[in-house]
């Protein structure tokens, strides 16, 4: 069994495609992975029935030589994803019993590809939080564990929002699972917990089925084991969609022919930027060490890097703070009891609404849309909210300024390692400084990638991300690879199933 | 800039009245804005709902080029400037009847900007009205109220339906030139094809803005009465309203800015809401949706193809058919009117086809309340029977006549005159033996005018037309009976 789970998804397709297994097995290796695993609390629901059917179908198509890219792979689908016929509440009491009749146009495109569906998972209510513990399910445990240190014995968090996409890969109960990305929300909980998260270029992936938190910043991606899956993967995900507006009509670059590129030739002549503001008072000097560290791979395989300067970045995390709430605060109007999900009468129309939503939103949700509330308010909206879509604006104008001289640009994916669940006296506002470094390539809507990079000196993973230009999902492809290489990063979480 | 003659006399002096529209357009189109559900009206409740039109979670706004186009047509239609970049930004407020708790809307940059059209009034004077904006926007469900004792209903059957909101400047003095701006722009609308402006079923709604003021003075607060669907409701509004704000101001009290209804049952404006309880709707640019940008080439194919608009078709009639600006305007309100006097008129005089059509056929029409689309009279009837006044086969007066039978069962004129014996006898031999019978029958009344009483020749002609049951060619009588009794 272990040989099993122990396979990435690529190494899955070849077993599958030269029958060394089947869909069918590999399934319920799977599925028995989800039970024994379940203390982490990462699937909010299980489908076996589902995945059994799924898995069958595939093994049909497998035999008839019918197979697609994923044809057979078991993923977790995160809360945000509304799946026909599968309940659907972003982790939040008011979507309690909402059961879509519809399917996301990603979840389709992967189950048009040929994957097979365990399940449901966890996130952070409304995808609103940065360790998984906004959920109304209850927080998901990180398969991670101190091995020494003031972490030790404790539980840590899985980062989030895609705190349990993260963990179920962690913990090897699932094989692939797609994250949503709004402020790091992918590339956080990857680099929590020892994985690869891409969020592409916004526009990627079409954002038609996905419950919105801030249009302008949501996006899909990957959240997998190693590059090559996140490049397999990538690709399924990625479509131009008539029903998103905002979805990109230009073609992926094939992704896996840039990973055997770099696989084979290194990234020579590579330009890769190391941003000046990335370096940020109290940053553990293990992450100061290891992207440093980082920036020598790259050049060791050829790359040239050279300091650059995003002077901006330093206001992107409130700007942040003010868009995606406002957003928030309008997107989450449609929860108001009438149509569908959770509903707390009341004696007026009025009453109904202030219950429904007093009960059915958590505590942070309730905090962003009062903030969001707040910054378009007469009066305030100039002050706040054109004031942030202005520093948007210059921040795009300063990736796009760094990318006339460079191919990408080098950061730590987080400012800390996976910090420790329910100690959290906490204020908000540390909190959202987790997003410090990922929420940048939200705002200019550009691809960002954590790639797994080593080891805490207590044990923990620590992620480093690259950041490309918009539609160069490519050049990510191959700096992940060549930082993947170098890092020999092959550590398995303890929690993990065997 | 003050028109004495609309001025309204109070007890303490005269007042000035200033009114301001913002009329509601439903674009004629098969689909909603945002959605691929129907925009049919009369479907029973919520058959014409999308996911997007229920807010679904998840779901998203996807724009129709053919709404644009006809708001783009309609804003070429007012003269107005086409807006290239425009921006749909969300309106928010909570509403059991507003399923994504905000109507996407345009706030700051609307696809059309400034442009007026040209009002007619009952005087036959013209008045230039500023139009402020146009912009598309979603129209909302509707709650019913009275379907169950403790619940409301919903019906989001025009949830998502594209409205066209169009706002004039506040240029209006009167409620008779309020009611002929909505008269034209509805016109204008028509014959765009934009929007069917049909008031009983919601497709046009009006919100008055009205204030009063002392000539010269600075504006006076304003009131706004939501949602009037006919062109009476809304001249009766202003003008309730307008004696309401009088009322008030004379008595030494103010107005209060104030959102007000119009109780049809009443003909008078009552409270809805009022200023402290406005909502704050915190506009900003919808996330899911692009700017809208249009083509400037696109835009030009657009106006070139626009059809003939009232005004055009009105001076057209004038110059092309020699007809008054009244009937010019009578025939022009509305496209089907024109075409069915074009018809009507081609090559006939078309003065007397005008005139036919605007006083004996509208005239029958609203006797029998009937459209003119259910005239049992064509167009091509009416033209043939002017044509038999014409060339003498008929008098006008028999026309009538004819014109009568015509009504009753749409006989053809000529059918009428053959089988009727209608036809006008020209044939002088005829008419010479009438005369010379009538000149017998009266010898004294014939000396009488053979020595000098010209006056009597009246009395002859009416003889000889008597004695023809009428049908004698008036012309041939009078030239017969002069040179008879002149010989």
């Amino acid at each position: 069994m272990s040989d099993i789970l122990a396979m990435t998804a690529v190494a899955a397709r070849q077993a599958l495609d030269n029958k060394s297994i089947s869909a069918v097995e590999l399934t319920e290796a799977y599925i028995k992975a989800g039970q024994d695993t379940s203390e982490n609390n990462a699937y909010v629901l299980t489908t076996p029935d589902k995945a059994m059917d799924m898995a069958k179908a595939s093994d049909a198509r497998l035999a008839r030589g019918d197979a697609g890219l994923l044809e057979g792979i078991p993923i977790g689908v995160k809360d945000m994803f509304c799946t026909k016929g599968v309940e659907t509440t972003a982790s939040s009491r008011i979507l309690k019993g909402f059961v879509p009749t519809y399917e996301s146009t990603v979840t389709q495109n992967l189950w048009q590809d040929g994957a097979v569906m365990l399940g449901k998972i966890n996130c952070d209510e409304f995808a609103m939080g940065s360790a998984n513990e906004t959920s109304a399910f209850g927080a998901v445990i990180n398969p991670w564990t101190a091995s020494d240190g003031p972490l030790k014995g404790k539980a840590l968090t899985p980062g989030g929002s895609s705190g349990g996409s993260a963990a179920v890969m962690a913990a090897r109960s699932a094989l692939l699972a797609p994250g949503t990305d709004t402020g790091g929300s992918i590339r956080q909980p990857a680099a929590f917990c020892g994985l690869v998260g891409l969020k592409p270029t916004y526009g990627r992936c079409s954002r038609l089925g996905i419950v919105a938190f801030a249009s302008s910043l949501d996006q899909a991606g990957p959240i997998t084991r190693d590059v090559a899956d996140c490049a397999l993967m990538m690709t399924s995900m990625a479509s131009y969609d008539k029903g998103d507006s905002t979805s990109i009509d230009a073609p992926m670059p094939d992704l896996m022919a840039a990973l055997s590129k770099a696989r084979n030739e290194g990234v020579k002549n590579m330009r890769i930027g190391i941003p000046d503001e990335y370096t940020i008072d109290g940053m553990p000097e293990q992450i100061v060490t290891l992207w440093e560290q980082g920036r020598q791979w790259l050049e060791d395989a050829g790359a040239i890097c050279v300091p650059v300067s995003l002077p901006h970045t330093k206001y992107a995390l409130p700007a942040y703070y003010i868009i995606a709430p406002a957003e928030a605060s309008s997107n989450l109007a449609r929860y108001d009891g009438v149509r569908y999900g959770q509903r707390v009468e009341g004696a007026t129309l009025d009453e109904m609404y202030a219950k429904t939503r007093g009960a059915g939103f958590g505590d942070e949700v309730k905090r962003r849309i009062l903030i969001g509330t707040y910054v378009l308010s007469a009066g305030y909206y100039d002050a706040y909210y054109i004031k942030a879509q202005k520093i948007r604006r210059l921040i795009q104008n300063d990736f796009h300024q760094v990318f006339s001289d460079v191919d990408a640009l080098l950061t730590p994916s987080t400012p800390s390692v996976a910090f420790a669940l329910g100690d959290e006296d906490k204020d908000p506002v540390s909190m959202f400084l987790n997003d410090v470094f990922t929420v940048p390539a939200n705002l200019a809507g550009i691809p960002a990638i954590s790639v797994p990079a080593g080891l805490s000196s207590d044990g923990l993973p620590l992620g480093l991300q690259l950041i490309a230009p918009a539609l160069r999902e490519d050049t990510l492809i191959e700096g992940a690879a060549m930082l993947e290489k170098a890092a020999g990063f092959d550590h398995v979480a303890s929690g993990a199933a065997s | 800039m003050t028109d004495v003659s609309s001025l309204i006399e109070g007890r303490t002096g005269k007042w000035e009245v200033v009114i301001g529209l913002e009329v509601h357009a439903q674009v004629s189109s098969q689909a909603k804005l945002f959605s691929g559900a129907s925009a049919a009206f009369g479907a029973g409740p919520n058959e014409h709902v999308s996911l997007v039109d229920a807010a679904m979670p998840g779901m998203l706004p996807v724009i129709n080029q053919f709404c644009v186009e006809q708001a783009v047509k309609t804003g070429l239609g007012l003269n107005a400037e086409i807006n290239l970049f425009s921006i749909f930004d969300r309106k928010n407020y909570f509403y059991a009847d507003l399923p994504q708790g905000y109507q996407i809307s345009q706030f700051k940059q609307p696809i059309v900007g400034e442009g007026s059209i040209t009002i007619t009034l009952a005087d036959g004077s013209t008045r230039d009205i500023g139009i402020e904006r146009l912009h598309l926007e979603q129209d909302a469900g509707k709650s019913m109220h009275d379907q169950h004792p403790g619940k409301s209903y919903i019906d989001l059957n025009r949830s998502g339906v594209a409205l066209m909101e169009i706002v004039s400047r506040p240029d209006m003095r009167s409620a008779e030139e309020a009611a002929a701006y909505v008269s034209k722009l509805r016109a204008i609308l028509r014959f765009l094809g934009t929007c069917d402006g049909n008031m009983e079923q919601g497709s046009l709604r009006a919100d008055c803005n009205v204030s009063v003021r002392r000539p010269g003075d600075e504006l006076g607060t304003r009131t706004e009465t939501k949602n009037l669907n006919s062109i009476r409701f809304i001249a009766q509004a202003i003008n309730s309203e307008v004696a309401r704000q009088i009322e008030i101001i004379e008595d030494g009290g103010t107005i209060d800015q104030e959102t007000r209804l119009f109780d049809t049952s009443t003909g008078q404006t009552r409270t809805m809401r009022s200023k402290e309880d406005a909502h704050d709707y915190r506009y900003f640019p919808d996330p899911d949706l692009l700017p809208l940008e249009l083509d400037a080439a696109w835009v030009e194919t657009l106006r070139q193809s626009l059809p003939e608009l009232p005004d055009a078709l009105r001076t057209r009639l004038m110059d092309e058919f020699g007809l008054s600006a009244y009937d010019a305007g009578l025939i022009s309100e509305d496209r089907d009117t024109a075409a069915w006097y074009e018809a009507a008129a081609a090559g006939r005089d078309a003065k007397l086809v005008a005139n036919w059509m605007t006083v004996e056929l509208f005239g029958a029409l609203n006797r029998m309340g009937l459209d003119l689309a259910d005239s049992p009279v064509s167009p091509d009837q009416l033209g043939k029977l002017v044509e038999r006044i014409g060339d003498g086969t008929i008098s006008g007066r028999i026309a009538k006549d004819v014109f009568a039978i015509m009504l009753e069962d749409g006989a053809d004129p000529d059918q009428v005159i053959e089988e009727k014996g209608f036809k006008q006898v020209s044939d002088t031999g005829a008419i010479e033996a009438m005369i010379d019978t009538v000149l017998a029958e009266n010898t004294d009344k014939v000396d009488e005018y053979r020595g000098g009483k010209d006056k009597l020749f009246g009395f002859f002609v009416g003889q000889v037309m008597k004695a023809s049951k009428g049908q004698a060619n008036p012309n041939v009588v009078n030239d017969l009976l002069r040179s008879k009794l002149n010989s």
